[in-house]
């Protein structure tokens, strides 16, 4: 017990100093943009990994929720006048409900079904906010009013490098938190054995729907940050293929574990852009990356090579 | 009346399509427990391919010969050197290894090919054929028919032939089919030659009507996964009912109700069905052994 | 003074009656055996009473609470724990942490406190962790606790299901093949274990194919056949009923039995 509370400090206190020690290794104020974008990507993974790597449910409509959190700080203050940090609130508070609403029904189908549904509800949302061009802007998408918290302007790519290091600081604590509690425990049990957790009393459509609720959060908390960041939003943000990204993210660094969903986000991302040098080869690399890597450590980056790790520290 | 001739064969032809692409996924998903979210590429194949070995001079029939050659041979080099490698790997390893190969392969296409669209003649004019008081495009009657042929064919493979009943057994269960001497690798490489195959024809018969670029494989794909699973996953008449029930919501939805929300329709309808029934229209339902 | 009641309990599959007609009791403290052939209906009749499957005709009561069709983890709130004949445990999971779930409906478990890890929370997490390497001593599995359960040998996963199964601290339980996969020493333990479980005044239902076991612990025996009840009695009436011989036996081999 102790090892585990402290391997959680420990995790934390990397990730901060990561956070703290890589501007100095910037040479321009662009890689302060692509650590953000990683920043925020990781953090709407970190949520889509306690739906799809603890609880085992697998969510491909998860962008979704990010489109409700980046639109929800665009319209908010242009259209009806709330104050951006308030429409912050609003945007995760309108995902978290829809997730509830939604999650019921959705959460009793399984594996594809699962993913079709969630999948239907992520193309539904994102076919919204392309149609109602009269309040999202339509295809081309919207500019978003700056963020000001009590009086100081949020903007810049250094300021918003911090801003949102810090979210993945409390978005790693809080999901770090959660692994050792009765609903932490309650997520995994039911991943691997759902009629187990049953009768043992885990209320299984219960916890589903709050790993889907939290997951609808941290995705739409996200979407806001990475809106303001941009100062403009449009529904790629909210579509299939960012749905796609996220999850391919999760899997990628490694189902279940948090770090894996922060190392996830910074192969994800960073590898686009590092692949623009190569021009036209980049999707061709990325895919062939994508496969390579998912057959060679297809338990995702972080687990296989702590495995790795172990094996060699033992031998 | 004749508006809704229209919608009803416009809705076919584009749910024809539909259901060739979850045909394909579901024979690769019978053989491997596999969702192949590269599908679309198939198809994107068999038009582009075809587009650009024509302009190269072969005649169309030829050179849609060569499109559903090369989607096969993609087919099996995605199963040989994607899916075999990482047997044993969870069905949410193997889908992302199937989104890989499906980015993998549109920037190929990119490269290969180029960003444009294209568009293929119609196989026999394109004046519109009077039926009923509706206008069709012949080259409806081509997608129709052609997805008839498909679906009889594969039909008498598997029910009539003894590969086709290998293929059958290894999908009802893949340990029991090796124990009775089946190669069900070679079953797997073959459902995924043929599916490329069917998604490739597919490709071709469409081009004339909708056009094609290397990147319409996503929304292909993405309905097509939508159909199998509205038909129930696994079942090739769920496939080709649900490909065709998507078509027909798409065009009266879009005819009837909002042309700018017809894919909303369809997954409205999706959501809703499988609200009612969690194992799709004609999904078994399976009792969960403890 | 029955906890658990099953009365004329059947359910079946595409028209196959796995389970017709089926009654029995069971009283705190009792050790009651459901035996018969494979495919008699034993592991089915499980997945009826904890609630998995849900009968087509018949009621189950518990404590004198109609709970007939309720959901298993209703019912486990209710008392009723049970473990798998095919193991179902939490692999991914160490071995303490597969009984802490056990633990869940004595844990308070509100979303609020667990994201921010309040003292509290964690003061719970200590507590529950104590209690469940208690239950593991118990069944012989101290050393395991930190060992992810996809890791240990079968014999070991069934005491783990046990463990995890009393950690609700039940008033019955049900236990499908406990010493399935056991040597003779551990199956002594199982059989002490469900003893001292049933002095505590648990209510134990146990489908076993180990007859001595059966023979030796329990107050009442249940057999069934395709489903239906066959014969009822202590475990001596049950022994010397010539149709559950033939049963198990056959026609031919029960003569043997008889002459024998």
């Amino acid at each position: 017990m102790r090892a585990l509370v402290n391997q959680r400090f420990v995790t934390l206190a990397i990730l901060a100093v990561v956070i703290a020690v890589l501007p100095l290794a910037f040479p321009s104020s662009y890689y302060f943009r692509v650590a953000s974008l990683v920043w925020v990507s990781a953090l709407a993974a970190i949520g889509l990994n306690i739906l799809m790597g603890q609880a085992g449910q697998v969510s491909l409509g998860h962008a979704a929720f990010f489109g409700i959190g980046a639109y929800a700080v665009a319209i908010g203050p242009t259209h009806l006048g709330i104050p951006p940090w308030a429409a912050l609130l609003f945007g995760a508070l309108l995902s978290g409900v829809l997730a509830y609403l939604v999650g019921r029904p959705i959460l009793r189908l399984k594996g594809h079904y699962l993913a079709i549904a969630t999948l239907g509800l992520g193309v539904l949302v994102a076919l919204v906010i392309t149609t109602e061009s009269r309040w999202t802007g339509g295809p081309d998408g919207m500019p978003v009013e700056r963020l000001t918290l009590f009086g100081w302007r949020v903007s810049g790519s250094y300021t918003w490098y911090w801003v949102t290091g810090g979210l993945l600081l409390i978005g790693t604590w809080i999901a770090l938190n959660l692994d050792e509690t009765p609903t932490g425990r309650a997520f995994r049990a039911l991943h691997d054995s759902e009629v187990a957790a049953q009768v043992v009393g885990v209320d299984v459509a219960r916890f589903k729907l709050q790993a889907f609720v939290i997951a609808a959060i941290y995705a739409s908390l996200a979407g806001s940050a990475l809106a303001f960041m941009n100062g403009f939003i449009n529904p790629d943000q909210a579509g299939f293929l960012h749905s796609v990204e996220l999850v391919t993210i999760v899997v990628l660094g490694g189902l279940g574990s948090v770090v894996g969903s922060i190392v996830g986000a910074a192969v994800l991302v960073t590898l686009p852009q590092a692949l623009t040098v190569f021009q036209e080869y980049e999707h061709l690399l990325l895919g062939l990356i994508i496969i390579v890597a998912m057959i060679f450590m297809r338990n995702g980056i972080v687990p296989s090579l702590s495995n790795l790790l172990l094996r060699r520290a033992r031998s | 009346m004749a508006e809704f001739l229209q919608f009803l064969i416009s809705g076919l032809t584009v749910g024809a399509v539909y259901a060739l692409v979850a045909l394909g996924f579901t024979l690769i998903y019978n053989a491997s427990g596999v969702v192949n979210f590269a599908q679309g590429e198939f198809v994107m194949l068999g038009g582009m391919v075809t587009v650009f070995a024509s302009a190269a001079g072969l005649p169309l029939p030829l050179a849609a010969l060569v499109a559903i050659a090369a989607a096969v041979a993609i087919g099996l080099m995605l199963h040989r050197f994607a899916i075999e490698p990482a047997r044993g790997a969870s069905a949410v390893t193997l889908i992302i290894i199937t989104i890989g190969a499906s980015i993998l392969l549109r920037g190929v296409a990119a490269i290969v090919f180029d960003k444009q669209f294209h568009k293929l003649p119609a196989f026999t004019g394109d004046t519109p054929v009077d039926v009923l008081g509706a206008a069709v495009q012949p080259q409806s009657f081509w997608v129709l028919g052609g997805t008839a042929v498909v679906v009889l064919g594969l039909y008498v493979f598997l029910e009539h032939t003894l590969l086709g009943k290998a293929v059958l057994a290894t999908a009802a269960n893949r340990l029991a089919a090796r124990l009775v001497g089946i190669n069900t690798t070679t079953i797997m490489a073959l459902a995924f030659g043929g599916s490329a195959a069917i998604g490739a024809i597919a490709g071709i018969l469409v081009t004339p009507i909708t056009l094609t670029s290397y990147d319409v494989g996503t929304l292909l794909a993405l309905k097509g996964f939508a159909a199998a699973m509205l038909g129930g996953m696994g079942n090739p008449v769920g496939a080709v009912v649900g490909g065709l029930l998507l078509g027909l919501l798409e065009a009266f939805g879009a005819g009837y109700l909002s042309s700018t929300y017809k894919d909303a329709f369809a997954f409205l309808v999706i959501l809703i069905v499988l609200f009612a029934a969690p194992q799709g229209l004609f999904g078994r339902r399976v009792v969960e052994r403890v | 003074m029955s906890i658990l009641k099953a009365t004329d309990v059947g359910i079946s599959f595409g028209g196959v009656k796995a389970v017709d007609g089926v009654s029995f009791s069971v009283n705190p403290g009792q050790i009651l055996s459901i035996i018969g052939p494979n495919g008699a209906g034993k592991t089915t009749l499980f997945n009826i009473v904890s609630g998995v499957y849900v009968a087509s005709r018949g009621s189950i009561h518990l404590a004198d609470e109609d709970v007939t069709g309720l959901a298993p983890h209703k019912l486990a709130a209710r008392g009723l724990s049970r473990t798998f004949q095919n193991l179902q445990i939490f692999q991914r999971m160490t071995a303490c942490e597969n009984v802490m779930v056990g633990r869940h409906l004595r844990e308070k478990c509100s979303l609020l406190p667990a994201l921010f890890r309040t003292p509290s929370v964690t003061r719970q997490n200590r507590e529950t962790r104590a209690a469940s390497l208690a239950l593991l001593a118990e069944v012989g599995l101290k050393d395991a606790a930190d060992t992810p359960a996809g890791s240990l040998p079968y014999g070991a996963c069934k005491r783990l299901e046990i463990a995890r199964a009393l950690a609700a601290e039940p008033r019955v339980l049900l236990l499908d093949e406990p010493a399935a996969g056991c040597n003779a020493v551990e199956t002594e333990e199982i059989d002490h274990l469900i003893k001292q479980v049933a002095d505590r005044g648990v209510a134990v239902v146990l489908v076993e194919h180990d007859m001595k076991l059966v023979m030796k612990i329990s107050d009442r025996i249940l057999v069934l056949e395709r489903g239906r009840p066959l014969a009822e009695g202590t475990p001596r009436e049950v022994r010397d009923d010539p149709r559950v011989l033939e049963a198990y036996l056959g026609q031919h081999g029960a003569r043997e039995a008889a002459r024998a």
